[in-house]
Formats: structure tokens, C-alpha cells, sequence
């Protein structure tokens, strides 16, 4: 910087958050959270090579409503990231760059993010006889 | 490098009120951001109720009214008044924009002006642009040509010159430039959306023939490749111009190279 005893004007702090902004960092977070996720089965594969004790306290854990809710935060990612890379690729095509088509892509893609959730959701509770 | 709180030294306390005269009826509220290099002390956010009944309709309009009339001290840029200058950039109600465009309806409830984001402040709403103007020049913003000049003008043809519709109309305010999270957080080395437009207004130039060495040039994890396609920079671009397109052309360009 110029003068480093100048004054840092406001950035995060007072910009209002956009549409693609929010989406964007979104994309981050989800990214992050796959990396958790894969943590998360990883524990289980390695307590089902372990043993029926092992596995039965991951299976406890997964089980209760945290567990749950750490899943379904999961599948989220998963299918969030997933639209999301295939919008990015799209952008890389150099499609979609009109400021309403960024805009509906970006709808599109966390109404087909969420409703992959619900149906994978739903589908896993099916199956397990829930 | 990230950060997500602002220095010690520029933290924004509360400032000082100028109430509106007594009788004005339709009173706003602008709440402006403040630095003063004499004092040494934090900058501050001051409060001018301004009688929108004696303000012309643009945002500027209130600056100008607020330091002619309230605190002649408030210290901002402005020239064209219509614009065509880019000088009056600033955040203003969230977003970066020019305050001669802006109408001051068009905003609910307070006018928060502060200058462009994530830039060191020179005074009030004035930022040191030295880093973005250095940039600028890196990317050599000039026709280069190593073949001999015709007697007239080097042609182009409608098509050839149509390419560069959406990109020659950028009057340099920054406004997108300091909108894009990136480029607050590795503005150093990202170049950023106004630089990279401007970058691609010389790749798109059918009369330029430097187009391998300015590719060249950008073809770099920080330079170019921190564009995450955020898109804040189209966004807010009071021109219309689409930054966020023009450096994806310039990625495309790159990948069909390889």
C-alpha cells in the first residue's frame, strides 16, 4: 500500500450482499463442508473394517438427531456443489453471462440442489424402513 | 489474505450531526463516511439531514448541496456530473456506484456513502487508486503494431469493430474493481475486473498485434486465474459494462491455446 498509515475503507462490513456473491461464497462453504463429509464416512468405512463394536457406536452417533442433521447438511453439499460446478461449467463455456440469465441459473441451481436433497433424503428414509 | 475485521486504525466510530434546517419538511438522512489525515484520530461516519426540498434529485447533487451549505470540509471527487468521468465513485446504500447517476429516491431509509470499498483513504470519500492505476499500466493499454503504419488509419471492419462494443465505453471508476472479494483480498497481485476488461479491449482490438504477448502476460494463477466468477463486478458496473464476461473470454482464449 501507498501509505500504510492510511485508513482501510470498509469492505465486507458495509457491502450489501449480492445475489452472486452469496451464491459464490455458498459454493466455498458447501466445498468445505464435502471435505468434513468425506471425514465422516471415511470413520464409518474404517469402523465397519473394524468391528461390530466400533461400528456400532459410529451407527449410534449417525443415528441420533445430530447425526442426522450433520447427513443432511451432507447431501446438501453434495448436490449444491454438484449444480453449482456443472453452472461454473457452463461459465467456462462462456454461456450465461447476461446479468438475468446469472441470475436465473443461480435460482435454478439451489431449487434443483434442494430438491435433489429432498428426494435423496426421502429415498434414504424409504429404504431404511423409516 | 482474507480478512473479514477491519485494522485498528480504521475502525469507523460515530461522528458529529448536522441537523436540518428548522421548517424543512422532507428531510434525509446521509450518513457519510469520514478521515481526516490532520487529526490522527479513526474515521468517523458524520450524519447531514439534508431538506430534499432544496437538493437536486442524484446523490451528488446532496454532496455537493451538504458541503456548499452544511460542512464545506466533506472532501470527495466529482467532475462531469453526468457520467462520463468516473470520478464520483463510492459505495453508496450497499453498493458501489456513481453518485451523479444515482437517484437519491431510489434509496430506502438512510443514504450510507462510503468511499469504494477495501482501499487505503486519502481523505473523506477519497481513495489512493495508485495500486489499481499501476495495474492499469502493466496491461499496456495501448494499440501495439510492429507493422509499418499505413498512410491513413489501420481499418477495421464493422464486424471487427463491433467486438469491442461493451468494453471501450468503461470510464475507469473502479466501482467494479472494488466490489470483487477477490480483488480485496489478493488485490496486490489479482489485477482485477476494470484492468482485466481493460486487457481484453486490446485482445479484442483486430488492429492490435501484441495478442499472444498480453496473453501471455495474464496467463497467471494470480493475475487472471483469481477471477472466481463472483460477478459482483457486473453487478454493480454503473455502465452496463460486463467485466465478469470479458475476463471469462479471456480464460476461453487461453484454455483453446493449450
Amino acid at each position: 500500500m501507498a501509505s500504510s498509515q492510511r485508513p482501510l475503507s470498509p469492505h465486507l462490513q458495509i457491502y450489501r450482499p449480492q445475489i452472486t456473491s452469496v451464491l459464490s461464497i455458498l459454493h466455498r462453504v458447501t466445498g468445505v463442508a464435502l471435505t468434513a463429509g468425506t471425514l465422516l464416512l471415511t470413520w464409518w468405512l474404517v469402523a465397519a473394517a473394524s468391528g461390530p463394536g466400533p461400528f456400532a457406536t459410529v451407527q449410534g452417533f449417525l443415528g441420533s438427531w445430530f447425526g442426522h442433521l450433520l447427513l443432511w447438511a451432507f447431501t446438501f453439499s453434495l448436490f449444491y456443489h454438484l449444480s453449482n460446478g456443472i453452472r461454473h461449467l457452463l461459465w467456462d463455456f462462456g454461456w450465461g453471462f447476461e446479468l438475468e440469465q446469472v441470475r436465473l441459473s443461480g435460482i435454478a441451481m439451489v431449487a434443483a440442489a434442494a430438491g435433489l436433497t429432498v428426494i435423496t433424503l426421502i429415498a434414504a428414509y424409504v429404504a431404511a424402513g423409516g | 489474505m482474507v480478512e473479514l475485521t477491519l485494522p485498528a486504525n480504521s475502525r469507523i466510530r460515530e461522528g458529529k450531526t448536522f441537523p436540518a434546517p428548522a421548517g424543512a419538511k422532507k428531510v434525509k438522512r446521509f450518513r457519510i463516511y469520514r478521515y481526516d489525515p490532520d487529526s490522527g484520530e479513526n474515521p468517523r461516519l458524520d450524519t447531514f439531514e439534508v431538506d430534499l426540498d432544496a437538493c437536486g434529485p442524484m446523490v451528488l447533487d446532496a454532496l455537493i448541496k451538504i458541503k456548499n451549505e452544511m460542512d464545506a470540509t466533506l472532501t470527495f471527487r466529482r467532475s462531469c456530473r453526468e457520467g462520463v468521468c468516473g470520478s464520483c465513485a463510492f459505495n453508496i446504500d450497499g453498493i458501489n456506484t456513481l453518485a451523479c447517476t444515482k437517484a437519491i429516491d431510489e434509496i430506502k431509509g438512510d443514504v450510507k456513502v462510503y468511499p469504494l470499498p477495501h482501499m487505503p483513504v486519502v481523505k473523506d470519500l477519497v481513495p489512493d487508486l495508485s495500486i489499481p492505476y499501476a495495474q492499469l499500466r502493466a496491461i499496456e493499454p495501448w494499440l501495439k503494431a510492429d507493422t509499418p503504419a499505413p498512410a491513413r488509419e489501420r481499418l477495421q471492419s464493422p464486424e471487427e469493430r463491433a467486438k469491442l462494443d461493451g468494453l471501450w465505453e468503461c470510464i475507469l471508476c473502479f466501482c467494479c474493481q472494488t466490489s470483487c472479494p477477490s480483488y480485496w483480498w489478493n488485490g496486490d497481485r489479482y489485477l482485477g475486473p476494470a484492468v482485466l476488461l481493460q486487457a481484453y479491449r486490446w485482445i479484442a482490438d483486430s488492429r492490435d498485434e501484441a495478442t499472444g504477448e498480453r496473453l501471455d502476460q495474464l496467463n497467471d494463477p494470480y493475475r487472471l486465474f483469481r477471477c472466481h466468477t463472483i460477478m459482483n463486478c457486473t453487478m454493480t458496473c454503473p455502465k452496463h459494462l460486463n467485466p465478469g464476461k470479458a475476463i471469462a473470454e479471456i480464460k476461453g482464449l487461453l484454455a483453446q491455446r493449450l
